[in-house]
């Protein structure tokens, strides 16, 4: 089954008590952030921590993502370090501009998994927070066979576009749908960036229902208050899970015949459409709608 | 190996505060202040002990005050004071 | 037709032989006074030292108090002030409950003033010196239920009552809010007073509010009242009741109450004109909210909410969501405010609340019951009483009653708080019995007794993570370590009874 990353939830690297718990609000990845959120004093005590817990703290089926510090600062190879050998899933690079910059995080990852004897493992997503890197997109998005996705930093964009950003979201147009097409074409994930004003959830949820339609797979947050809210927005309606089911069962049923023609009411159906359907029945067993055991 | 006053890790809820200073004597002494003493008392000085001992630390004094921290945070503020306290980092410079 | 005069020879011989007297218009003379000036004053209100000279109080005794006023609670300080002044020793004080606030009883106990306390509860310094062994007997803990029967059959007999009212007429008409302009406290309900008022020997009323007759509607009725004094304050307003009882922000409490919410909304229970209960922590509250979506959704109404009532029971009654509130304990403001103007909001006494031998009390009405707790154990045995540092720190409150009585009883708690679980191998000290636990909900999952397979069948067909209790301990254990035992000594500090007045278990000195 593939992976849902309708949320990818912030957590501050130097919060112990928040990092025990956050799994439990059902978040699908878990982004520990050794960056912003940590003052530079404490970057060192972050690291272990982040370290110790990832390795001790039972997430679950919860996608494990660690911000790094961008490697042009003291920190960042130490981060790499730190969390590769505490068994990361994801490496989530900050104010990813270029290609090279991906690849010289790859090339970090490579020596320490090498070291560890698990070449490969490290999975990379970069975070585009400038102008520069929506101009990059695609080579960003194709930089690494590890990549798994690219998400947007609207703050850090905004100020580097010369504005704001405004509850429509005008300003973000533009990067939001660079950042999906690159994902695709790259076949990738594209991730929306936070929403921060936790007293407006309706604004929170005309954002998520926003960049759903542009195409997006989900959304960076910062509090579990946000998740119940995405899961809604991207729970499928039940009209498209029955068409789902439907083809999902023509699957097995040609598989049971041995055949390859995939037919729903006398109707051949396509790869696309295939595919479509699976994440359909993916994101409705997340969302609690259908149970495993009823498309067996 | 040279130890000076350090201290890593905050009172927050489930945190501990671990703070090293150079030794008055030979060993390991730890003052250890917790919500949760009775019962975990012994476990968390075990966790202090075994991750000085790792780090090569056999003279210290560790004053912690513990607010209810998992094992693995133990671990992490005590690494992290030991590593401020020497100047010696556990990850490649 | 003879008058009257002539048949007095007949009236005399008839009252002789029914051993009576005969009329005389002259011992009752009509008074004239304009009964407005009557209406403000009574032979009844005396200080506070005449009401407890005049009330008979011997040494060795038993006086009872309420917690209505909470921490801002001054009676029961000001009353033992007093007693020890006036010299008594070996008092038995039996309060409703205990708070922070009652840490000068330590001083009073020490100097042999108080030598026996029956309550559902310590808090503070007073549980902590309790708890390492300051008194010699034992505290008598019992639930509320369990103590309005106590006082009902005569177990717990209370000589002379020192119950506080918000206000109170010079006879004694007595109320937990005020319609006067110089009303100084509001705490609602006055439930836990009223069996006190009802079967003590001597009630004292004391009151910051003495406002003229008739104080209706009443409470406590002056029929039961002997007298009534009058103080500058009965308590700390600000303590007593303050707003509505703010919406928790922690993700926490609000992952458990959504929990929590489910197991209602599919325990099979959920039906128009169901009853419920819920405590006054976060998660409780909390799940009121999403349990009222789900009623709007539904459209399904509760008849009645019972125990202690809160803002959000008030919203939800207002809103015709429940017809009638039953109140025990009136948790704010809010609450305080609504059971003054409100007759759908009624006030309940404890034995009519939650006694086991009450046929009446409303807990045998009750659907379902939200509980908190500091301990569960893998047999559903549940404590509230005393923290895992062995310390008294709770109320055993209507917390077994409600349980017990109740067709469906949910606890919610996290399975671990910092570094101290919740779901433990054995219950530190035993308060409410597994056999009337239901359901308990952690953040890490939802145990359903064995006892209820239906409810767990139900459950897991709405999709709830249903978990077998000895997992979540395992969980517990794996995360956090195996906790030393308790280093408790050999004296008896607590005896808990149960509501049926068996005695249930015994809390020992630690320290």
């Amino acid at each position: 089954m593939q992976r849902l990353r309708r949320t990818m939830m912030f957590v501050p690297g130097n919060n112990p008590a928040m990092m025990q718990d956050a799994f439990l609000y059902g978040p699908d990845s878990i982004m520990l952030d050794l960056e912003d959120s940590v003052t530079m004093a404490e970057k060192d005590a972050a690291r272990l921590l982040v370290h110790n817990a990832l390795k001790t703290i039972d997430y679950g089926n919860t996608e494990m993502v660690v911000r790094i510090n961008p490697l042009n600062t003291p920190y960042g190879k130490k981060d790499i370090e730190a969390v590769v050998k505490a068994g990361v899933d994801v490496i989530r690079m900050p104010k990813t501009e270029t290609a090279d910059e991906v690849r010289e995080v790859e090339a970090e990852i490579e020596k320490v998994e090498k070291e560890l004897g698990c070449l490969g493992r490290t999975q990379i997503m970069a975070a585009i927070e400038s102008t520069l890197g929506v101009v990059n997109a695609y080579e960003i998005a194709i930089a690494s066979k590890r990549m798994m996705g690219i998400a947007l930093g609207a703050e850090d964009y905004c100020a580097n576009l010369k504005t704001q950003r405004s509850p429509e979201g005008n300003e973000l147009l533009l990067a939001r749908q660079t950042i999906v097409v690159a994902a695709r074409a790259a076949g990738i994930d594209a991730l929306d960036t936070v929403y921060s004003n936790l007293n407006d959830m309706e604004t929170f949820r005309k954002e998520v229902e926003l960049i759903k339609q542009l195409g997006f797979d989900g959304k960076s947050i910062i509090n579990p208050r946000q998740i119940e809210i995405v899961n809604e927005v991207f729970a499928p309606k039940q009209k498209d899970i029955e068409k789902a089911t439907a083809i999902i069962a023509a699957i097995k049923e040609a598989e049971k015949r041995g055949s390859g023609v995939i037919a729903v009411n006398g109707k051949m159906v396509d790869r696309p459409v295939v595919i479509r359907a699976q994440r359909t029945i993916n994101l409705a067993i997340a969302s609690g709608i259908l149970k495993e055991e009823d498309i067996l | 190996m040279n130890i000076n006053n350090a201290a890593a890790g905050t009172l927050e809820s489930g945190d501990i505060l671990v703070q090293i200073l150079p030794p008055d004597s030979k060993g390991l002494k730890i003052e250890l202040d917790s919500t949760v003493a009775y019962q975990f008392g012994d476990q968390i000085k075990k966790v202090i002990e075994e991750t000085l001992s790792n780090l090569g630390i056999s003279d210290a004094l560790v004053k912690a005050t513990d607010k209810g921290a998992l094992d693995c945070t133990i671990r992490a503020r005590v690494t992290a004071a030991v590593v401020r306290a020497t100047g010696k980092d556990v990850w490649k410079d | 037709m003879s008058n009257i005069k002539e048949r007095k020879a007949m009236v005399e011989t008839v009252a002789q032989k029914m051993g009576k007297s005969v009329f005389n218009e002259n011992v009752a003379p009509k008074v004239t006074t304009p009964r407005m000036e009557y209406q403000k004053e009574s032979s009844k209100v005396v200080s506070l030292q005449d009401a407890i000279r005049l009330s008979g109080l011997k040494d060795g005794m038993t006086i009872s108090f309420h917690h209505h006023f909470r921490g801002g609670d001054k009676v029961v300080n000001m009353v033992v002030d007093e007693l020890a002044k006036m010299g008594f020793k070996n008092l038995h004080v039996a309060a409703s409950s205990l708070q922070d606030v009652h840490k000068p009883l330590i001083e009073h106990i020490k100097n042999g003033v108080i030598t026996k306390i029956s309550t559902s509860g310590l808090r503070g310094e007073l549980a902590n010196e309790i708890s390492k062994g300051l008194m010699d007997e034992p505290v008598v803990f019992r639930s509320h239920g369990g103590r309005g029967s106590a006082i009902a059959t005569g177990e717990l007999h209370i000589d002379v009552a020192f119950l506080g009212a918000p206000s109170s007429d010079p006879l004694g008409n007595a109320c937990g809010y005020s319609r006067s302009e110089n009303a100084k406290s509001i705490c609602g309900s006055l439930g836990y007073a009223l069996p006190d008022a009802q079967y003590a020997d001597k009630v004292v009323i004391i009151t910051d509010d003495l406002v003229a007759y008739p104080n209706t509607p009443n409470s406590i009725s002056e029929r039961n009242v002997d007298f009534v004094v009058v103080v500058d304050s009965v308590g700390d307003s600000s303590k007593i009741a303050s707003g509505a009882i703010r919406d928790t922000k922690n993700p926490r409490d609000i992952l458990l109450a959504q929990l929590a919410a489910k197991v209602i909304i599919n325990s099979g229970y959920f039906k128009d004109g169901f009853s419920i209960q819920t405590g006054s922590g976060g998660a409780s509250l909390a799940a009121v909210k999403f349990i009222k979506d789900e009623m709007i959704k539904q459209n399904i109404k509760a008849s009645f909410a019972l125990g202690g009532i809160t803002s959000h029971m008030v919203q939800l009654h207002q809103e015709g969501l429940i017809e009638r509130l039953i109140d025990v304990q009136s948790f704010d403001k809010v609450a305080a405010e609504s059971i003054k103007t409100d007759p759908m909001h009624k006030e309940v006494s404890a034995n009519e609340y939650a006694s086991a031998d009450e046929c009446g009390s409303a807990t045998h009405y009750l659907d379902m019951v939200i509980l908190s707790a500091l301990e569960v154990d893998v047999n559903f045995n549940v404590n509230v009483l005393v923290g895992s540092d062995g310390i008294i720190r709770g109320a055993i409150g209507g917390h077994p009653d409600t349980a017990a009585d109740s067709a469906l009883s949910i606890i919610v708690c996290p399975l671990l708080r910092g570094r101290i679980p919740c779901v433990v191998d054995e219950v530190t000290t035993l308060i409410t019995p597994g056999s009337s636990i239901d359901v308990v909900v952690t953040e890490y999952g939802i145990a359903v007794n064995p006892r209820r397979p239906e409810i767990a069948q139900r459950l897991k067909e709405a999709g709830l993570k249903i978990v077998d209790i000895k997992e979540l301990k395992e969980k517990a254990d794996k995360m956090i370590g195996k906790a030393a035992p308790l280093p408790f000594k050999d004296k008896v500090v607590g005896v808990v009874m149960n509501r049926d007045g068996s005695v249930l278990d015994v809390i020992k000195n630690i320290g």
